[in-house]
C-alpha cells in the first residue's frame, strides 16, 4: 500500500473542493444575487386589485348627470363546486340552463389553467336578481357574487354627449401601457373619454401570500402594503342638463344637431346629436353594441364634432364681414337681385322674391343670394390688393380659418374633426393654374360647394358674432376642485375681421327674425317677445334629398347669453325646422319655459318625424 | 468482567459519528415539518402528514442501528455478502416486472403499509461484496481479471437499475470509482473520466472544434509533464492550438474570397484538426513502441478515445439519452430556457434558496417551500427548505455535517487494520457523497436533475433504512476492531 499513500489525502482534498464549490455556489445565489428574492416576491404575493369609484359627471347647476350604481358580477372557483342544481341556478340568474352548463363545460376543459382562480360567469346583474340568488346561495359551493360599480344616468343628456365605458381591449392597453390591465374600464367617447384621467381615478390592492396552486394563503404583512383605491375626481360639465334634455326631446325623430354655446365663455351648454345612443343603453355598451352599430342612422356617430356639411345662407354672415374688412363692402352698398346672380352669361345663382336693390342690412335679414355673389366677387377680384384671384382666394380662406372653420376648434371633446375649406392650390389641381376665377366657385358665396362644417363650428361661428368678433375655444369641462382648465379655454381668440365690423350685420340678423311675418324676415317663426333674438336662417343643399335645414341664433342681442346653431339633415327651409328647434331651446333657456303662444310650435316639433326622409344606404 | 466490556463499549463506539447522524436526521425531521407546513399548522406528529410519518421511519432506523450495533455480529457480513448482492440483484430484476409504476420509473414493490426500493438496499449489498472481494490477499487492482471482477459487480446492479428507468441511482455507482482508486486504480482514470464529461459538455455547449483542441492540449500537456519536456509543450503546442482557434475566422474570411474554388470552401476547420490527429496517433504509437514509452501509449488510446467521444457526442445527446434526461442536460448548461417547463424545478428551488439570504427568513417562515412551489419539497428538493428558512448559514451547516461525516468515516477506514473495513468504509464514504453532490448541486442548478434523495435529511423510510444500515455496519466493524484493544 506505500505506493497509495497520499491518495487518502488527495481524496479528502477532493471532497473538500467538491464541498468548497457547493458553498461558493450557494453563496453566490443566497448573498451576491439579489435576483432570486425578487422572484421569491413575484412568486408568492398576489395583487387583488381594489377599483376605484369613477368620479360623477355634474351638469353646471350640480344635478348628477352620470352616476355611479352598485351591480354584481357572479364568480365562480370550478375547483369548488360540486354537482349543483342548475335549472335552479339558471332561473335565479335569468339565464337559460344551456348557458350554465356551456360556461361550465368551458371551465371543465381549461381547469389546469384555471387552478383555483375565480373566474366570471355573469357580468353586471342587477341588485334585485342578486338578491334572488344570494338566498340560495349556500346550496352553490364555488359560487359568489362581486360588488361592482357601474355607471347610472339620471338625466336623459344623450349618449354621445356622456360617452360610455367598457373594458378596455389589447390594442387600448398598448397604447395606454401604465395606467390600464385587461379587465379594467376606460372611457371611450365623449365626456367619458375626454377626462378619462380625473374619471378613473387609481386603482388600489391589497397584497396576498397564495400558494403554488393559486390558493391564498394569508396576508401579506397583515395589510401594511396594501394601498386603498383613490376615487376618481368628479367632473363639471358646462352642460346644461335641463336644456340638453329638452334638446334630445326636440330632437326626436330627426336627424341633425343641435350645439348650443355660452358665448362669452365658450362653454356648450347642449350637445345634441340625433339619433344618438340612448343612456339606457351606456352602463352595458357591449351588450348593445352590435344593435346600434347595425342602425342604419348611425347613433354612433356625433353628428356635432364629426359631421362635415355645407353650411348654406349662414355662412353669409362669413363673407359679409370679410368683405367689410376687406373694404370692398359698405353697409350703405346696394346690389340688384333679380331672383338671382347672372355669372357667366346666362348662368344664373337663383334667389328666391324679395325687393331689389338692398342694403348688406336687407341683405342678411332675407338672405339674398344675388347680393353675397357680388360681395364674393369684390373679394376675390380685388386687383388693388391681390394679382389673382388665387392669391384673394387664400387670403379668403385664411379669413374663415380665424374665424374657427377649416380646422379643428380643439375643443376638449373627444373625436373632434375640422371640416373643410379649399385652398387655391385644390382648385389649380382641379382647373389648372389660372383656369379658375370667380364665378367657378361662386356657390361658396352661399356656403355651398367645396366646404364643410361641422355644428359645432357653426355654433362657433354664432358665438363669434354674439361677441362681436371673438371666441372662446368651446369646451366641455369647467374648472373645479381637482381638474384644471387648460388656459386656451379661457382666452378670447380674436377672428381676423375688426369688431367693429359686427355689429353691421347683427342689425341684419335682428331684423331677420323680429320684423314679423310679412317683412321679408327669414326668421320671424323665431322671434320671441323680450329675447331680442337675432338670427340667420340657411338652407343648404344636400345631394341625398331634401335640403338640411341650418339655422343658428343668438341671445339676447346685447349681452347675449346663448348663442346655438341647429343643423336638421333633409328637412328643408331653415325656417321650417331648424329655425323653431334654435329658437324653442332658446326660450327654454333663457325664461325656463315656452310661452302659450309658442306652444303649438313646441307641440309641431315634439311631434314631427322626419326619419324616413333621410336616406340611410 | 461485564463493567469492562460496558466502558470498552463507551469508548469503542465512534460517538460522534453517531451524533452527526442524530443531527442530520433531527434537521431533516424539522425540514419535513416546515416545508408542508401551510397556514393552519398541524402537529409535528400528525400521522396523516409526511413529519409524523417521518417519525416513525426515524424510529425504526433508531432501532435498526441499535440492532446492527450489540445484536448482530460483524463478521456476519463479510459472510453473506455474496448471498445478499445475488438475492438483491433478483429483487432488481423482478422489481420491473412485479413493481409498481411509480413517474415512469419501475422500481418500487408496494406492500401496502410499506413501499421497497430494491436500488436503495443494493448499494449496501454492492459496498459488502466489495469491500469481501476486494480485501482478498490475492486481489490487486491493475490486474485485468480483478478489474473485470470489480466492473461486473458494480456494472450489474448499475445496468439493472437503468433499465428500471432510475438512471440517476444508477449514477451514484459511478463514485465507487473513488473505492477503486484508494485501492490502487490508475489516478489517470479519474483523469480520464474528467475530461470525458469536460469534452462532453464542451462539444454540446461550442463545438467540436474547441473540445478537440481542448482535447489535444490537455493530452500533450499531461505528456510533457511525463516527459519533463514543459518549454516544448509551452513553445510549440500552446502555439498551434491558439492559431488553431482562429482557424474558423479564417476560413470564413477565405469564404469571401471568389478565386478559391468551391470545393475547398467546403472544408470545415474541424476537419483539418482532425485529420492532423489522425494521421499523428499511428507515428505516435510507433514511437511509444520503439522507446517502451507506455504513457505515451495509453496517451495515443486516450487521444483515440477522446475523438470518439467527441464525434459521438451529438449522437449519444440525440439519440441515446431518453428525452426529459436531455431536456434536463440542456437546462443545466443554459442551451435552452424553460422556466415553466423541464427548467421549472430548478428554477423554483433556486428561488426558494436565493431567496432565503444569508440567516434565512426563519423557521416556517419560508414562503417558497411551505406554500408548495418547489415540487418535490419533502424528498429530493428538501435542501430547498434548509436553504430558504435557514439561509446561507443552514446551509453550511449542513454541508459542513456532512463532509465531516465523511472525513470520519475516510478516518476511521484509513485506521482500520482489516482491509474488508477500510474498502468497506470507503464505499459508503462514496455513496454519501455521491447523493449529497448530486442533490445538493441540482437543487442549486449545478448539476442536472437527477431525482436521488438527500441521505438522512429526505423524506422516506428507504433512503433512511438504507443509510442508517450502511452508515451503522461501518461503525460496527470499526467498533470491532478497537475491541481488541
Amino acid at each position: 500500500m506505500q505506493d497509495y499513500d497520499n491518495r487518502p489525502d488527495k481524496l479528502i482534498i477532493g471532497l473538500a473542493v467538491a464541498a468548497g464549490i457547493l458553498l461558493v455556489k450557494l453563496f453566490f445565489i443566497q448573498i451576491i444575487d439579489d435576483k432570486y428574492k425578487a422572484d421569491a416576491r413575484n412568486n408568492s404575493m398576489v395583487y387583488d386589485i381594489i377599483y376605484p369609484t369613477r368620479g360623477v359627471i355634474y351638469d353646471r347647476n350640480g344635478t348628477i348627470l352620470v352616476g355611479n350604481k352598485v351591480a354584481y358580477d357572479i364568480l365562480v372557483t370550478p375547483r369548488e363546486t360540486g354537482v349543483f342544481d342548475t335549472l335552479l341556478l339558471a332561473s335565479v340568474l335569468g339565464q337559460e340552463p344551456d348557458f350554465i352548463r356551456t360556461k361550465m363545460a368551458e371551465y371543465q376543459k381549461n381547469r389546469k389553467r384555471i387552478g383555483y382562480q375565480a373566474m366570471t360567469l355573469l357580468k353586471q346583474i342587477p341588485p334585485e336578481t342578486y338578491m334572488k340568488f344570494a338566498e340560495i346561495q349556500y346550496k352553490f359551493p364555488g359560487f359568489k357574487g362581486q360588488v361592482r360599480s357601474i355607471r347610472d344616468y339620471p338625466v336623459n343628456a344623450g349618449g354621445n354627449l356622456l360617452g360610455y365605458v367598457s373594458e378596455v381591449d389589447g390594442d387600448y392597453i398598448k397604447k395606454h401601457p401604465d395606467n390600464y390591465r385587461s379587465g379594467d374600464y376606460a372611457g371611450k367617447t365623449g365626456i367619458e373619454a375626454a377626462r378619462e384621467a380625473d374619471l378613473r381615478g387609481e386603482k388600489g390592492y391589497h397584497i396576498y401570500l397564495r400558494n403554488s396552486r393559486n390558493q391564498i394563503e394569508t396576508r401579506y404583512m397583515d395589510g401594511e402594503m396594501d394601498k386603498e383605491a383613490v376615487p376618481g375626481h368628479d367632473i363639471v360639465t358646462t352642460i346644461d342638463a335641463t336644456l340638453q334634455q329638452y334638446g334630445q326631446q326636440l330632437m326626436q325623430n330627426k336627424v341633425g344637431s343641435v350645439v348650443a354655446i355660452e358665448p362669452a365663455t365658450g362653454e356648450i351648454l347642449a350637445m345634441v346629436s340625433s339619433p344618438g345612443i340612448d343612456v339606457s343603453q351606456l352602463a352595458d355598451i357591449s351588450k348593445h353594441y352590435k344593435e346600434i352599430a347595425a342602425n342604419p342612422y348611425r347613433p354612433m356617430f356625433n353628428r356635432t364634432v364629426q359631421a362635415s356639411y355645407p353650411p348654406g345662407s349662414v355662412f353669409k354672415l362669413v363673407n359679409g364681414l370679410i368683405g367689410l374688412e376687406e373694404g370692398v363692402l359698405t353697409p350703405d352698398m346696394r346690389y340688384p337681385c333679380n331672383h338671382g346672380y347672372y355669372y357667366s352669361g346666362s348662368h344664373k345663382l337663383g334667389c328666391h322674391g324679395h325687393p331689389s336693390p338692398l342694403d348688406l342690412e336687407q341683405a342678411v335679414m332675407m338672405s339674398c343670394n344675388g347680393y353675397f355673389c357680388y360681395v364674393l366677387k369684390n373679394v376675390l377680384e380685388n386687383r388693388k390688393k391681390y394679382s389673382s384671384t388665387a392669391e384673394a382666394f387664400d387670403k379668403w380662406r385664411e379669413y374663415t380659418l380665424s374665424m374657427g372653420f377649416g380646422r379643428k376648434l380643439g375643443s376638449d371633446f373627444p373625436a373632434e374633426l375640422g371640416g373643410n375649406i379649399p385652398t387655391s392650390k385644390y382648385y389649380n389641381r382641379i382647373y389648372g393654374k389660372g383656369g379658375w376665377r370667380f364665378s367657378t366657385i361662386v356657390s361658396l358665396s352661399i356656403g355651398q360647394g367645396e366646404i364643410g362644417v361641422t355644428p359645432l363650428q357653426i355654433a362657433n361661428l354664432s358665438a363669434t358674432v354674439a361677441n362681436r368678433g371673438y371666441y372662446v375655444i368651446p369646451h366641455i369641462v369647467k374648472e373645479s376642485e381637482g381638474v384644471e382648465l387648460d388656459e386656451k379655454y379661457k382666452e378670447r381668440q380674436y377672428t381676423m375681421v375688426d369688431t367693429t365690423e359686427y355689429k353691421k350685420v347683427i342689425q341684419g340678423m335682428w331684423r331677420a327674425v323680429n320684423s314679423g311675418f310679412g317683412s321679408g324676415g327669414t326668421a320671424s317663426i323665431a322671434a320671441v317677445p323680450g329675447l331680442d333674438i337675432c338670427g340667420k336662417t340657411g338652407t343648404a343643399q344636400n345631394p341625398r334629398g331634401a335640403d338640411n335645414s341650418v339655422f343658428i341664433c343668438f341671445a339676447p342681442k346685447d349681452n347675449p347669453k346663448i348663442a346655438i346653431a341647429a343643423y336638421i339633415e333633409n328637412a328643408g327651409f331653415g325656417a321650417t325646422w331648424a329655425c323653431p328647434i334654435a329658437s324653442l331651446m332658446v326660450e327654454k333657456y333663457l325664461k325656463g319655459e315656452i310661452s302659450e303662444d309658442r306652444k303649438y310650435l313646441e307641440d309641431r316639433v315634439l311631434e314631427g318625424n322626419l326619419m324616413s326622409r333621410v336616406k340611410t344606404d | 468482567m461485564a463493567g469492562n466490556y460496558e466502558r470498552a463499549l463507551g469508548k469503542s463506539l465512534d460517538w460522534k459519528l453517531i451524533l452527526i447522524f442524530l443531527i442530520l436526521i433531527l434537521i431533516g425531521w424539522v425540514n419535513i415539518y416546515a416545508s408542508i407546513h401551510s397556514s393552519e399548522p398541524a402537529s409535528i406528529f400528525d400521522f396523516q402528514f409526511r413529519c409524523g410519518k417521518q417519525a416513525v421511519w426515524i424510529l425504526t432506523s433508531i432501532v435498526l442501528a441499535l440492532v446492527i450495533l450489540f445484536a448482530i455480529n460483524p463478521k456476519l457480513w463479510q459472510g453473506i455478502s455474496v448471498p445478499a448482492y445475488l438475492f438483491v440483484l433478483i429483487l432488481l430484476v423482478a422489481v420491473i416486472f412485479l413493481g409498481t409504476d411509480v413517474k415512469g420509473s419501475k422500481s418500487w414493490f408496494d406492500f401496502g403499509v410499506v413501499n421497497f426500493q430494491p436500488a436503495e438496499v443494493s448499494k449496501i449489498t454492492t459496498s459488502l461484496l466489495l469491500a469481501t472481494v476486494m480485501s482478498r490477499p490475492s486481489f490487486k487492482l491493475p490486474r485485468i481479471k480483478d478489474l473485470a471482477v470489480v466492473a461486473a459487480i458494480i456494472g450489474l446492479p448499475m445496468l439493472v437499475i437503468v433499465a428500471e428507468s432510475e438512471t440517476g441511482s444508477a449514477l451514484v455507482y459511478t463514485g465507487f470509482i473513488f473505492v477503486l482508486y484508494r485501492e490502487g486504480l490508475s489516478g489517470w482514470t479519474l483523469v480520464a473520466i474528467g475530461m470525458a464529461i469536460l469534452l462532453f459538455i464542451l462539444t454540446l455547449t461550442c463545438s467540436p472544434l474547441v473540445s478537440m483542441l481542448v482535447l489535444i492540449g490537455l493530452i500533450s500537456f499531461f505528456n510533457a509533464l511525463d516527459s519533463g519536456r514543459i518549454f516544448r509543450w509551452l513553445f510549440i503546442f500552446v502555439p498551434l492550438i491558439v492559431l488553431s482557434a482562429f482557424l474558423p475566422s479564417i476560413f470564413s474570411s477565405l469564404a469571401e474570397n471568389p478565386d478559391i474554388p468551391g470545393l475547398v470552401k467546403q472544408i470545415k476547420p474541424v476537419w483539418l484538426v482532425l485529420g492532423v490527429s489522425v494521421a499523428a496517433i499511428p507515428i505516435l504509437m510507433v514511437k511509444a513502441w520503439r522507446n517502451k514509452d507506455s504513457f505515451l501509449t495509453m496517451s495515443c488510446l486516450g487521444l483515440l478515445a477522446g475523438v470518439i467521444l467527441i464525434f459521438s457526442t451529438d449522437f449519444i445527446f440525440n439519440n441515446v439519452l431518453q428525452d426529459h434526461q436531455r431536456q434536463r442536460i440542456e437546462v443545466l448548461l443554459g442551451m435552452k430556457e424553460d422556466p415553466s417547463g423541464v427548467g421549472y424545478n430548478v428554477n423554483q428551488s433556486m428561488i426558494a434558496i436565493g431567496s432565503g439570504g444569508f440567516s434565512g427568513k426563519g423557521f416556517l417562515n419560508g414562503t417558497q417551500t411551505t406554500y408548495g412551489f418547489v415540487p418535490e419539497q419533502t424528498t429530493d428538493f428538501i435542501f430547498c427548505t434548509v436553504g430558504e428558512e435557514w439561509g446561507f448559514l443552514g446551509c453550511a451547516l449542513v454541508i459542513i455535517l456532512y463532509v465531516t461525516m465523511i472525513w470520519r468515516i475516510l478516518r476511521g477506514a484509513e485506521k482500520s487494520r482489516e482491509p474488508f473495513t477500510r474498502i468497506y468504509g470507503y464505499c459508503v464514504a462514496s455513496c454519501i457523497f455521491m447523493h449529497l453532490f448530486i442533490n445538493i448541486g441540482m437543487t442549486i442548478g449545478l448539476m442536472p436533475v437527477i431525482g436521488i434523495p438527500l441521505p438522512f435529511l429526505s423524506y422516506g423510510g428507504s433512503s433512511l433504512w438504507t443509510f442508517t444500515i450502511l452508515l451503522f455496519i461501518f461503525i460496527a466493524l470499526d467498533r470491532q476492531e478497537k475491541k481488541y484493544f
